[in-house]
């Protein structure tokens, strides 16, 4: 399967990149990584005219850590992310999930914020930044704005980015000494599409739960947040899953796709309720 | 606007000028244009793994990699190395594991089991599955290749 013909710019700067999305629209794309991009042009799935290569800019791929936030550049990789000692200590919750995502050959090369402007409904990053309540910083040829992950997630493969806006950064507050996180996520096999996954939040003093956030993969077109769920869990045990895993029917009714039914689906998001919490609780 | 490029990479060690289309992959600029043919395109959606060559020292799909990216990069192919000698012991314990039928998917599969062993050298079992999780063998049954990294990662 060839891509189809499409003209290619190796973008020097910001400023360029804001230009030429102005002066090509929509038949423009960018190139942040490409291992869903060039897959989809592979397969004819989508075909602009013009591919603007940003993976060189400078500026765009450090991790930046401030007191109470972590700033990530768009364009880290997975695997930087995966290896990095900051995001281990400071974001364990990115380190929990950076290995589900596909391939290590994969990972050397696509990006986060590649990741996030795509908003694939089945992708770890997205449900990652809602549960971590992340800010995500928008450059534009007027200047830049900042977005809630949880308001930028539209729809399937649809965000609150506006035609010629660039997702640059993401900042997210690290939370506090008593928080723990984990990250589950069901696949036919290691490195595919998640059937369901979960990125799991919480404050926990002595085995109770406080402040809960789990924010699902999977289930809908965007990152589910189990809000029923988180606050069914609050001040309980950890060991009390049972409780969050029946208020979800009252948080989504998850969406079928090719290989798993609706019901299927909730059954697996019981499940992973109860994995996460265990694990939080551990 | 011109839809070839004109790029210079460095591979196995030799610097290339070629021009290329925008939307030629890294796999068929090896294979077609240079005569690599080593490298094979399998899925051509990065599922497969068998597409898999190093670019500046890490792991990559050459499906999906665009040529025009590669410029100023270096890029690494089975033939380099293995004249090179790199691969050699995962060769030979291939061989002896009897880890290859076609053969299609391995000289993928040694350029990610190398990357295991020059990275991950204690990597367990589970671990050297995990990380072949990217390269599919339709032959083997995988038992015999995981040996065979076994054997090297042991020594």
């Amino acid at each position: 399967m060839k891509a189809p013909a499409f003209d290619y710019i190796r973008a020097r700067s910001l400023a360029e990149v804001f230009d030429l999305l102005e002066e090509h629209g929509d038949s423009a794309k960018l190139l942040a990584g490409g291992q869903s991009l060039l897959a989809a042009l592979n397969m004819r799935l989508s075909s602009p005219k013009l591919l603007i290569d940003i993976t060189r800019l400078s500026g765009l791929s450090e991790i930046t850590v401030r007191d109470s936030a972590v700033t990530i550049g768009a364009l880290t990789t997975h695997a930087a992310l995966e290896r990095s000692p900051e995001i281990r200590q400071r974001l364990p919750l990115l380190a929990q999930a950076a290995p589900h995502i596909a391939h290590a050959a994969i990972r050397n090369v696509g990006t986060f914020g590649g990741s996030l402007a795509l908003a694939d409904p089945a992708a770890e990053w997205p449900a990652c930044c809602v549960a971590l309540d992340a800010q995500f910083v928008i450059g534009g040829k007027t200047g830049t704005r900042k977005i809630a992950a949880r308001a930028f997630f539209k729809g399937l493969y649809e965000t609150a980015l506006r035609p010629g806006e660039v997702l640059t950064h993401v900042e997210i507050p690290v939370p506090g000494p008593d928080y723990r996180s984990a990250f589950v996520e069901l696949a036919q096999r290691r490195g595919d599409y998640a059937i369901v996954g979960l990125a799991a939040v919480a404050k926990v003093a002595r085995g109770t739960i406080s402040d809960l956030r789990l924010a699902f993969l999977g289930v809908a077109s965007t990152p589910a947040l189990a809000r029923k769920a988180m606050a069914a869990m609050e001040g309980r045990r950890a060991g009390d899953a049972a409780a969050a895993a029946k208020a979800l029917e009252q948080d989504f009714s998850p969406v079928a796709d090719l290989y798993s039914s609706a019901a299927t689906k909730m059954q697996l998001a019981r499940v992973l309720t109860g994995r996460a919490l265990s694990a939080l609780g551990a | 606007m011109d839809r070839t490029h004109e790029i210079t990479v460095t591979i196995n060690g030799v610097k290339v000028t070629r021009r290329v289309p925008a939307r030629q992959h890294l796999i068929d600029f090896l294979r077609e244009d240079l005569g690599l043919t080593g490298s094979h395109a399998g899925c051509e959606h990065g599922v497969c793994g068998a597409c898999t060559v190093r670019v500046d020292g890490t792991i990559v799909r050459g499906c999906l990699t665009l040529a025009v990216q590669a410029d100023g990069r270096r890029v690494d192919t089975i033939e380099g190395l293995s004249d090179s000698g790199e691969l050699a012991p995962l060769q030979e314990a291939f061989h002896r594991r009897n880890a290859a039928q076609c053969g299609y998917c391995t000289p993928g599969m040694l350029i990610a089991a190398q990357d295991l062993v020059a990275n991950h050298p204690g990597a367990t079992r589970e671990q050297i599955r995990e990380h072949l999780s990217g390269n599919y063998c339709r032959c083997t049954g995988y038992q015999a290749i995981v040996d065979a990294i076994e054997d090297v990662l042991g020594k």
